[in-house]
């Protein structure tokens, strides 16, 4: 299932300038329109200056004052004059697409935790049955034609969410909460990245939102919530074992065993997610066993040490992982 | 004018006017004269040029960034350098060049422009360059030594925190600032009292140059906003050196308020940059369509407008943070508010352009350079001042394309074309004009061609102080572009490093006014003698030059064997005083070299307030002893004998 | 000047691969306890690699509580554990003893975390440890965390001079 990361960004070409949700297109409407007067103000102050240099002039010595500062008082007033009058429109035209896009969505959005870690994002659907929360990392799905609500935090410093074919951005600080929604109204997938400088792999610290019809959703999420399956491979077994006794349980979390560590991504149903390491590979054998290996040869800094498992147990390891659908 | 009594202190033929005054003024002959001196063109001459060594520092670890950004999964640079060489890159840009480098060339022309002879306080004066150069060894001695900071020049906090970045990095982050600040507020305490108190008789206020009202402008911004990064990056340092909890969430700090404090100054920053440029262009504007800037109440008026509303717009880099919408949009409509009066003076220069005769020397081009990069730059400045718009590309390269098309077209350029304007001036000496081309066509094509592209690519959600980035995103072809424009841009400085080292030996002699000019700068020698005026002048009109060619009428009666200094009323410059600038000494370095002991060892150990509080205070104390009005006169007299 | 010059470059290393794995530095092996016949030999020291580095105590600092030793020894103030912030070592100081500790384990309730924690990070854990009772540079010592302050921050911990305390009876080799 997971895709190559070339088509999977393709999704991103003109990122903020391809919406896919009603909030990105009143915004893009605003650029547009911006940037349209923009060119046009450009042009003409472009145009005055040239003439204004270029023009032929008779050869007596200007004098201050006089027949010259009528004409040169009434250009200056009505070109500041039109500059207010832009101006004033804008600001009209931003804050009406500020109060749409902030208005409370209603009780029917789904809420979605998304807190940013250090340099990863831990996304979780929760429930008022906590049996029902389901935990996962750096992909989110969303159903389309829904609007979802995220609650956004920080663990550590600030992030910042941003996928711009759906969203404008919110900043995650420590110690406070943000929210931000929007409602995908097409299927796709985009890509999104953190921007708001976090450290180190900072440029590494993707994430992708899956936008999916409604049933499709439900049983994303259905599958989500369960445990983990009991691997029936004998290499697959051997591979939990390593996991459980090697330093995997440190930091990551299985839900179904007795590895509950919170400090790094939760790996439940890693196998069914598209890319590894916060967007960064595509998640295919060779690059989950290269990155288990060493990731800082990929991601340099990140908090995950390089391992030192034998040959056997490396395989044996991922192929207990890719059971983890 | 009343009969003077023959008097060797006041003698009155010209000559021996010229060679009392040079004796009295003079700098001490060599590296010790270099040292101890308090001449206001000495000191700016030294400022600007190591605020252009760091112009170049800068602008090569921008290279360098371009160069690992040149192609994704690059790897000239890990994410550790990476993130020390853009910090090094916005803080030499920001506080050891841009800042700076007006100030400089502030300290050198107002002087020269009011008909001072001098700065209000010259061992200020040199104390403030001594303080800046200290602060800039210890940022690049800190950052050859892998000390440098490493969070950006604005060092958010918590990353920026005690438990986020360990070691002295940010710590010397915050120190280095403290230097900075001290020098800047030191410029702007000496600009505002030269300004107001030491003009020629008759420039009342209305009469000053443009130029003048900006530095005035700048220097009042620079009070009020100065202290506040000083302030902010003590909190910080507090943070991270005694616990305290300014930042801390849990224990009822707020990691938010880094966030304000530091944006209430960083915002009035840029336009302390911006103002002075303003300034610049103004002066070149006239000289080079030979009529006074059209209307001057307005362009003043418009000065003090950006001046003030600066100060009303720093939530606009805090858009995605959060806060409540309505009051973001306050903001909106302040940081659209103040585009008026920087489009009231475009189009007052247009006005100018249009009705004077224009010549299309070096400085004219860069002027006009100025205003197309500028109004780009101003208008997607626009487009971010739009909280909906803002939230999709804060912290994306669209916002470092607008603040380099700003910055660089609001700043940069008309300060290059104020250095070929008044390098005839300084130097005594006219730079190449062919050279001088070039350097503006490399520099105009090059600039577009770096940061246009920048547009797109944070549009198609490339987020800013990232090391490197995916194949997959499509970005490289963009930013390979922008890196050969950056290449052009390299040349293009370097062509006016060679215009200005060819030219120092080999340009052709400048006289007293090469372009004809309007103002008091131009009625002396190029260089100025080190008293800059022979005979105070008194001016009659906004442009004493071409109101009243030849011979200035001047103040008569001042004494030329001692180093007295006129002081005059505050609006309408009538003579007022007389006050007796000090000789050369060596105190204020050694009051920096003071000052620079306290600071840094207070990074590593509370004990350093121990150590250099007394050291700075010894200095101070030999800074300010009293010499006798007599013992000086005494002194003074047995040198002219 | 050049003190500073040396002892920043190292205090400031930000070094991601870490240790290399087959190096002596990782698998220390060093005596239980001082006692040999013939009397006092110098014991084998095995300088801890990250003493000098303020980045590595700093990840050391994140390991402490991400991986559950302030479940048993809580900020330094012991608990379930020994206190580590005081002077009393039990079974040593020197960080070669310390990483035994660790990764070996001790009598009376310390797990050994040697196949669990990879020996660059038991270094890190290490140098953190040390610096709980003072015992690390002032420079290099972390500050305080973006937390509730329990403990003043360990850079400003005056140094414990660590003193040998005796094993408990439970402990002791049979």
């Amino acid at each position: 299932m997971p895709l190559t990361l070339a088509s999977t960004l393709v999704q991103q070409a003109h990122a903020s300038l391809n919406p896919a949700s009603p909030q990105v297109r009143l915004v893009d409407r605003l650029g547009t329109a911006m940037f349209v007067t923009a060119a046009v103000v450009c042009l003409l102050v472009f145009a005055a200056l040239l003439w204004a240099a270029l023009r032929r002039r008779s050869g007596a010595e200007p004098v201050a004052g006089g027949r010259q500062e009528r004409p040169m008082k009434t250009a200056v007033l009505l070109a500041t004059g039109v500059t207010t009058v832009i101006l004033f429109v804008f600001l009209i035209f931003d804050v009406s697409v500020g109060r749409s896009i902030t208005t409370n969505p209603g009780n029917d959005a789904l809420q979605i935790r998304v807190t940013g870690h250090q340099w990863w994002w831990e996304v979780q659907y929760r429930d008022s049955l906590p049996k029902n929360w389901a935990t996962t990392a750096n992909e989110i799905h969303v159903p389309v034609g829904r609007p979802v609500v995220f609650e956004l935090r920080s663990t550590d410093v600030i992030h910042s969410f941003w996928p711009p074919n759906l969203s404008p951005k919110r900043d995650q600080i420590p110690g406070n909460e943000n929210s931000l929604w929007f409602q995908a109204d097409s299927a796709g997938v985009y890509r999104g990245q953190c921007a708001e400088f976090c450290g180190h792999q900072h440029a590494k610290m993707a994430f992708l939102v899956v936008a999916e019809p409604a049933d499709q959703f439900e049983g994303w999420l259905a599958r989500q919530r369960d445990t983990a399956q009991t691997p029936t491979d004998s290499r697959a077994r051997r591979g939990k074992d390593v996991f459980m006794s090697a330093s995997c349980v440190m930091c990551h979390a299985i839900s179904g065993t007795s590895a509950g560590s919170r400090i790094g991504p939760d790996l439940t149903h890693l196998a069914s997610r598209r890319t590894l390491a916060a967007g960064t590979l595509p998640n295919t054998r060779e690059n989950l066993t290269g990155w288990i290996v060493d990731p800082q040869a990929i991601k340099p800094g990140v908090k995950m040490p390089p391992n030192q498992l034998s040959g056997p147990e490396l395989l044996a390891l991922v192929a207990y992982l890719e059971t983890l659908k | 004018m009343t009969a003077i009594p023959a008097d060797p202190a006041r003698p009155t033929d010209d000559e021996s006017v010229r060679r009392q005054l040079d004796e009295t003024w003079r700098q001490t002959p060599g590296l010790w004269g270099w040292l101890t001196s308090v001449d206001h063109k000495s000191i700016g001459k030294r400022y600007i040029v190591t605020a252009m060594v760091f112009f170049v520092l800068g602008g090569l670890e921008a290279g360098v960034m371009r160069a690992q950004l040149a192609r994704p999964e690059n790897s000239v640079l890990g994410p550790d350098a990476y993130n020390q060489f853009f910090t090094m890159h916005g803080m030499t840009m920001m506080f050891l060049f841009a800042v700076p480098v007006m100030t400089a060339v502030g300290l050198y022309l107002v002087p020269l422009m009011i008909g001072a002879r001098n700065v209000a306080f010259p061992r200020l004066n040199a104390y403030g360059y001594w303080v800046y150069l200290a602060g800039g060894l210890f940022l690049y001695i800190s950052f050859f030594l892998n000390t440098g900071p490493d969070t950006g020049w604005f060092s958010y906090v918590p990353l920026a925190g005690p438990e986020f970045s360990p070691g002295k990095r940010v710590d010397v982050y915050a120190q280095s600032i403290t230097f900075t600040e001290i020098a800047a507020l030191v410029a702007a305490v000496e600009l505002i009292v030269t300004i107001f108190k030491n003009r020629a008789p008759g420039m009342t206020l209305n009469r000053m140059p443009l130029f003048v009202w900006a530095m005035l402008v700048q220097a009042f911004m620079v009070l009020f906003a100065m202290p506040w990064v000083a302030t902010v990056t003590q909190l910080l340092a507090m943070d991270r050196l005694v616990a305290t909890h300014f930042f801390n969430p849990a224990e009822g700090g707020d990691a938010l308020l880094w966030q304000h404090l530091f944006w209430f100054f960083g915002h009035p920053e840029v336009y302390i940059i911006l103002t002075p440029g303003l300034g610049f262009v103004s002066m070149i504007v006239a000289t080079f369509t030979r009529r006074p800037v059209y209307g001057y109440p307005a362009m003043v008026l418009s000065l003090l407008s950006v001046g003030f509303l600066s100060f009303g717009l720093w939530v606009h880099h805090m858009f995605a943070t959060g806060l409540p919408q309505l009051g973001q949009s306050f903001f909106t409509a302040a940081s659209m508010m103040i585009t008026i009066p920087s489009g009231i003076q475009i189009f007052c220069w247009i006005a100018t352009i249009w009705a004077g005769r224009p010549r299309f020397g070096v400085p004219f081009l860069f002027v006009l350079g100025f205003v197309v990069i500028f109004v780009i730059g101003g208008v997607t400045g626009v487009m971010v001042a739009s909280v909906a718009f803002d939230q999709q590309v804060h912290d994306s390269y669209f916002v470092v394309a607008h603040f380099h098309y700003v910055l660089i077209g609001g700043a940069v350029f008309p300060l290059l074309g104020a250095f070929y304007y008044w390098f005839p001036k300084i130097t005594g000496r006219m730079l190449s004009e062919r050279l001088g081309r070039w350097n503006f066509w490399l520099l105009f094509v090059g600039v577009n061609l770096t940061f246009f592209p920048m547009h797109q690519l944070g549009l198609e959600g490339m987020p800013r102080r990232v090391y490197t980035y995916l194949a997959g995103t499509g970005w490289g072809p963009l930013n390979l572009l922008a890196t050969i424009g950056a290449v052009l841009v390299v040349v293009g400085v370097l062509l006016f490093v060679i215009n200005v080292a060819v030219s120092l030996r080999r340009g052709a002699l400048a006289g007293d006014d090469p372009w004809g000019a309007d103002t008091l700068e131009w009625a002396t020698s190029s260089p100025p003698p080190p008293y800059n005026f022979a005979h105070i002048p008194v001016v009659e009109g906004r442009a004493p030059l071409w109101e009243q060619p030849g011979e200035l009428p001047a103040v008569s009666g001042l004494r030329t064997d001692v180093r007295d200094v006129l002081v005059t009323t505050l609006l309408d410059a009538r003579p007022d005083s007389l006050h007796r600038h000090p000789p050369p000494t060596i105190w204020p370095l050694l009051t920096a070299i003071a000052t620079t002991i306290l600071f840094v060892t207070l990074i590593f150990t509370p004990w350093g307030a121990v150590i250099g509080t007394p050291l700075l205070l010894l200095t101070l104390l030999g800074w300010g002893w009293p010499h006798g009005r007599d013992h000086q006169e005494q002194r003074m007299v047995e040198q002219t004998g | 000047m050049l003190i500073l010059a040396v002892v920043g470059c190292k205090r400031e290393e930000r070094d991601f691969h870490g240790l290399p794995s087959g190096s002596a530095i990782t698998n220390p092996k060093v005596r239980e306890v001082d006692l040999v016949p013939g009397g006092a030999a110098p014991a084998d020291s095995v300088p801890g690699p990250y003493e000098e580095n303020a980045y590595a105590v700093s990840q050391g600092k994140t390991l402490y509580n991400g991986y559950n030793c302030s479940g048993c020894h809580f900020q330094g103030g012991g608990g379930i554990g020994p206190p580590l912030m005081d002077a009393d070592w039990i079974y040593g100081s020197q960080p070669q003893n310390i990483y035994e500790t660790i990764a070996e384990g001790r009598p009376n309730g310390m797990p050994s975390f040697g196949r669990k924690i990879v020996p660059d990070q038991i270094w890190q854990i290490t140098a953190y440890v040390r610096s709980m009772s003072g015992l690390l540079r002032k420079d290099v010592a972390p500050g305080r965390t973006d937390d509730m302050q329990v403990r003043p921050q360990e850079q400003s911990t005056q140094k414990a001079k660590p003193v040998q305390s005796g094993i408990p009876k439970s402990a002791e080799l049979p």
